[in-house]
């Protein structure tokens, strides 16, 4: 069964893909870093970079957590506020 | 609400944390330099993760009022800054000024290595970059394209 993943994209990964969100439909039991190289072939020449920050329903995450049907996944820059 | 559009009132964040047992108040504020990576700052962008931010914010306010005897205010703005606005404040307010100053610290490096927040510079020359402290000039340039882009 497939499950749908809202994927959000900011700052300078938003402008590297063109576009602030995707909706992602992945095979049930996929890990969080295996969308990350889904968005990644899905923009071949906007490589984001190899490693990244991710959070999952809005807490940080790994690479390796479970994503489920109607996760909201968040790829995030190096944090730069203050 | 920690996020704002709005100019921030340090002046209230000293009020919020104020009290009669509170003798010893700390403030930290950060504001926009003129200066980054050895060019002319013009406007600094800041945006956010909203809903993770609030509750990053959220989340270090309650550590730092458990780790110490302190009230915590705390502010970051949003938006388009211009040199010298404020961008982000802390206050602490404690019986003593030892906690008040430890908690600000802790709070303002707690805020830059949590809260999901990102800016970019618009410099004199026209060039735009994204800060990135993991970067060796702490900037990557934005794409040249990225301005038809964003519309």
């Amino acid at each position: 069964m497939a499950i749908t993943v809202h994927t959000l994209l900011f700052a300078r990964y938003a402008e590297l893909l063109g576009a602030d969100q995707l909706t992602l439909t992945l095979p049930e039991g996929i890990k969080a870093g295996e969308a990350v190289t889904q968005v990644r072939n899905q923009h071949p020449g906007n490589a984001l970079p190899s490693t990244v920050l991710l959070a999952i329903n809005g807490r940080q995450a790994t690479l390796d957590r479970p994503l489920h049907d109607g996760d909201e996944l968040a790829i995030l820059p190096p944090l730069a506020g203050g | 609400m920690y996020l704002t559009h709005d100019p921030i009132d340090l002046a209230a964040l000293i009020t919020q944390v104020s009290s009669a047992e509170h003798g010893g108040i700390a403030t930290f504020t950060g504001a926009v330099r003129s200066s980054h990576a050895s060019r002319e700052v013009v406007v600094l962008s800041y945006s956010a993760y909203g809903s993770m931010a609030e509750h990053e914010c959220a989340a270090i306010v309650a550590e730092a009022e458990k780790k110490w005897p302190v009230r915590v205010a705390l502010a970051h703005r949003i938006g388009d800054l211009v040199v010298g606005d404020i961008a982000v404040a802390v206050a602490t307010a404690s019986a003593h000024r030892e906690e008040a100053f430890a908690a600000c610290r802790w709070v303002i490096d707690q805020v830059k290595a949590r809260v999901p927040i990102w800016k970019r510079e618009t410099y004199a020359d026209g060039m735009v970059a994204w800060v990135d402290p993991t970067a060796p000039d702490g900037i990557v340039l934005a794409r040249p394209d990225a301005e038809a882009a964003r519309g």
